[in-house]
Formats: C-alpha cells, structure tokens, sequence
C-alpha cells in the first residue's frame, strides 16, 4: 500500500484531530503519566528502524540502522515501563488494606 | 496470504490499539489497561514488520534490540519516581535520535549516486523530520542533564541571537543539500541541527524544563510521522501525528498552568532577582508540638505538598500523618496545584507512590473554594504556588499565575527547612499573613515528630 497526496494530507489531518481529542479531557493528575504514554506510543519509530537497517547495504548505512534500532528500543521499552509503574501506583480508596483507615 | 495484507492488517490494528489505549489512559481508573492495550500493539506492529520481504541484517536488528531492551528496561525499573521527568526526557530523547538516524540513512543514500533525485516533498519531509529529531535528541539529552543537575544554566551575551542564526544555517544547509549531494554539506546539516537542539535547552532555566521536555515530545512524534511519509509507513504517520498533536496540546497546557506562553518560556528567560516591592512585617514561627497539639481541635485540614516535600523524602510520613487524623474523624484532603512537582501531574504519582488513595488528592480547581472554610492548611515543599503576591503585587514575575487560595483559610503552617525562596527567587506574601506560622525543619523529621506527639498523647 502506498499513500500519496491528499490520501496523506487526510491521514495527517485525521490523525492530529484524534491526538487533540483523545487528550483534550484529560485530569490534571494524569498529565505527566500521559506525557509518559505519548511518549511510548512513538517508540513505534522501531519500525522504520527495523526496515532502515533491514535494507541497509554500505557499511556506513548498517552502522547508522543499527544505531536507530537501538535507539528506537530505548524509546519503546523505556517508555512503557515507566508508564506501566507510575500508572500501576494510582489507587482508589477502596483498594486500601484494611485497618489502615476509612471511617467515613 | 500475502505478506503486504498482513503487514498492513497489522499496522491497522496497531493504530485501533494505539487510539483506544490513549483514550484509557484519560481516566485513572482504566489507565493501567490503556498502555497495555498500546503495548499490545506496539508488538503486533513490530513482529509484522519481520514480514517485509528480502530484509537482511537480521541478527543485526535482533542485537540491536537485544541491546536496547536491557538497557531500557535496567533504567526504567531502577529511576526513582522523583526523577521520572528526566527519564522521559532521555527516552523521548532516543526516538528522536532514531527517527533522525532514520532520515540520515534516506538522505544518505542520495549521496551514492549525484545523479539521483528525491520527489521533492518526500525529500522535505525527510529533512524537516531530520532537523526536528536532531533537535528533539540532543535537546532532550541536555534537558536531563540539567535536571539531574549536571549542568546548570549557561548564559552568554547575544544566546538568542546565537541560537537563531545556527537554526538559520542548520535550514540553510538543508535545502542546499537538496542541489548538491555532497557529503560536506551532509555532516553540516546533522552538526548544526543537533548543535541547535544543545543550544535551545542551553538558554531555559530549570523551572521551565518540563515545558520544553514536553515539546521535545511533540517534536519527536512529528518527525517519526514525517519519516513515516518519507518510508511510505502509515503506522509511523498515525502513531507519530497523534503524538506531536497530543503532545503540543499537553505542552500549551503545561505552559498556561504556570502562566507562561509557549513563546515566552523559549526565549525570555525567566528572572525574579530584580523585583519586586519589598515585603513589611515579620513571620512568626512555631514549635512541632504545639502544631501538632492544634490539630486535635480541628475537623477539616488540608495538605498542599510541592516538590520540597518530595526532595526531603518525606510523603510516606506525611500520609501516616494523613492517616493519624483520619482516625480522629477529621476531614482530610490533599491539594495539589497544576506545578507542584516538576511537571504536571507528577506530584500525584509521587503520592500514589507513599499510597495516597487518589480519592483523597484534589485539583486546584475542585479545592480552591474550600480552603476559606478549612481549619489548618499544612504547607509542605511548596512556595510560590501558593503566593498571593500572584494575585496583588503587579510588578511580581508570577503575577497572574493561578495560586492555592492557601491564604484564605483560618489557620496555616508551613513547613520549611529554612529562610529561603521558592523556585521564582521571590519572598512568599503568605508567609507574613497573620494566620500563618512557620515551621522550621527538614519536611520528614517534622513530620515523623508532629506523628510522635499525636501518639504520646493518646
């Protein structure tokens, strides 16, 4: 499948509203965990990555692809577990052991 | 099946995942779910990648991978959550390099054969997505450098001026690139656009570094989207469009919650030394336990942590604290103001980290109105956000900036280790309010003592 012209443009456009969108409701509490997320959901530069050191042929394109992937790693795996431990730490009330406190 | 159908079946679902995981994560209910959800198709995004067909260099991307992925995942477990601001930068900071890398290895292949020529939009794109990841890597890297205080700020005459120009020349070079292929011009282009994101960090104080670490994030998903055009990749386009969308959103956010535009944070530097009026009257102090003593006598208290709270360690204490006049009835929130912390919202990951229940953590906009009926405010690490001089003292640099109406309430303690002013560099007004004592001592220690004497007392 290739995309060209305006079949790009939409894509472009379409995907930047649903970025806005998905963001614009968004409490407080949750911004820096969010900006962690955004964060992740790019590491998906892994991909061309991938097909980058996939095709490369001279040496001097290997050693660049090679440098992108691992990059590209750091980004993806690095991003989502921080996300995943700051995330995993927001509790409800309800979840609270028992005999800590809640009398009311 | 051919492989194109499964690859591009893949991507789809990748960006359905990718959509829905982000929307999850709006609520702090369901967010944990929302990463995994775009975790899941973040793997079915890359394993349908290994189906492109006549790849080589396997072993190479599996070590590659290999590589990155113990090295991620060693840092990521092992930062504490107090530097979990610098830890994004850094990660943000990799994929900018990587979608930089990406566009080196498109622009570089130009240079085998003169002859050779890029559409000319395919080949914007990849320069723009060049220069942007460029800035977004080293940018991102300096940012947490100053962060983990590394580095502090550098100053030197004409830095604006400076900055610009080496901007001007890494663009220059860009389109010059576009007639002649040479590889001078090639090295030119990638040193003075990652000089540039060096440079830009270089110029913005500390306070304002979440803010820029914020934009390195946009900038990254834009240039992953624009190598996604450039590879002809719809997976790279959507992922990396919503990001640079969500993620200049964020940003604008960040930038008015400390009242602050965007363009102000990058190019005027923000200095409190030469204000504002000086400050009459005097402050009075007051001892732990008779603080702690008033809050038997209390039904409503409210604390307002900020990042000095977080410094001295002390949030666990302070939630046992919590926990102590929950027990005796007492009404018990915590107020947390859109900057308290590092960035937005970090402030309440560091309390659900002590285990603060986040039904018990409030906004400012929900509690504002609350504090004039509060019997006790305890201050904890927090300063400027919590400065009326925001809302009287025009000539004051934070004029403006929406505060805690900490003022407000009958009774107020501050905890603080010493005489000295918040992040701004201003004198705090709320100090010097007749309801207000000061509580001299490192956050913990006080804390743990004011613990000590509600339990001798029973």
């Amino acid at each position: 499948m290739t995309i060209d012209g305006f079949t790009a443009i939409y894509l472009f456009t379409l995907a930047a509203f649903t970025g806005y969108e998905v963001i614009s409701r968004v409490p407080i509490i949750l911004h820096t965990p969010l900006m962690s997320g955004s964060n992740f959901i790019h590491g998906l530069v892994l991909v061309g990555a991938i097909i980058a050191l996939g095709y490369a042929t001279t040496p001097t394109e290997t050693i660049i692809g090679f440098i992108a992937v691992l990059l590209a790693t750091g980004n993806a795996v690095g991003g989502y577990v921080v996300t995943v431990r700051m995330l995993e730490m927001f509790k409800p009330k309800s979840d609270l052991k028992k005999g800590t406190d809640n009398e009311h | 099946m051919n492989t194109d159908l499964i690859i591009q079946l893949a991507y789809y679902t990748a960006a359905i995942l990718f959509i829905l995981g982000l929307k999850r994560m709006s609520s702090p209910k369901t967010a944990t779910s929302g990463v995994k959800l775009a975790g899941v198709g973040m793997l079915i995004a890359i394993a349908a990648t290994f189906f492109f067909p006549a790849m080589h260099n396997l072993l190479l991307i599996l070590l590659a991978i290999l590589i990155g992925t113990i090295i991620a995942w060693l840092g990521a477990k092992k930062v504490a959550m107090t530097g979990m601001p610098e830890m994004i930068a850094m990660y943000n900071g990799m994929g900018g390099g990587a979608a930089a890398a990406i566009a080196a290895i498109e622009l570089f292949s130009l240079l085998a054969n003169s002859d050779a020529k890029m559409p000319i939009t395919t080949f914007a794109l990849a320069v723009i997505g060049a220069l942007i990841g460029s800035i977004s890597f080293t940018g991102s890297i300096l940012a947490f450098f100053k962060l983990r205080d590394w580095l502090k700020n550098v100053y030197f005459p004409w830095q604006q001026v400076i900055n610009l120009a080496v901007l001007a020349f890494a663009i220059t070079f860009g389109v010059i690139f576009y007639f002649h292929h040479t590889l001078p011009i090639f090295i030119l282009f990638f040193a003075t656009s990652l000089l540039y994101g060096a440079l830009m960090t270089m110029s913005i104080g500390g306070a304002d570094m979440p803010v820029v670490i914020s934009l390195y994030n946009a900038f990254t998903g834009l240039a992953v989207a624009c190598e996604g055009f450039v590879i002809n990749n719809v997976a790279m386009i959507i992922a990396g469009t919503i990001v640079g969308a969500a993620g200049t959103l964020l940003t604008i956010l960040m930038a008015k919650a400390m009242n602050r535009s965007l363009m102000n944070v990058l190019f005027v530097r923000f200095d409190g030394s030469k204000c504002c009026g000086t400050v009459s009257g005097t402050t009075k102090s007051m001892e732990i336990p008779d603080a702690a003593i008033m809050l038997n006598y209390v039904t409503k208290v409210i604390f307002v942590p900020g990042y000095g709270m977080a410094v001295a360690q002390a949030q666990q204490k302070v939630w046992e604290l919590a926990n102590l006049l929950l027990e005796k009835g007492i009404d018990v929130k915590f107020a947390i103001h859109p900057v308290a912390g590092r960035m937005p919202g970090h402030m309440n990951v560091l309390l659900a980290e002590a285990g603060v229940p986040y039904d018990y953590i409030s906004d400012m906009d929900e509690i504002n109105d609350d504090f004039q009926n509060t019997d006790i405010v305890i201050v904890i690490g927090a300063n400027d956000v919590v400065n009326p001089a925001a809302k009287t003292d025009k000539t004051s640099p934070i004029y403006g900036m929406p505060i805690l109406n900490v003022d407000q309430a009958k009774q107020i303690f501050v905890i603080k280790r010493g005489k000295g002013r918040g992040y701004a560099g201003i004198e705090n007004l709320l100090f010097f309010n007749k309801n207000c004592h000061m509580v001299y001592g490192d956050a913990k220690q006080v804390v743990a003592h004011m613990i000590q004497t509600l339990k001798e007392q029973k």
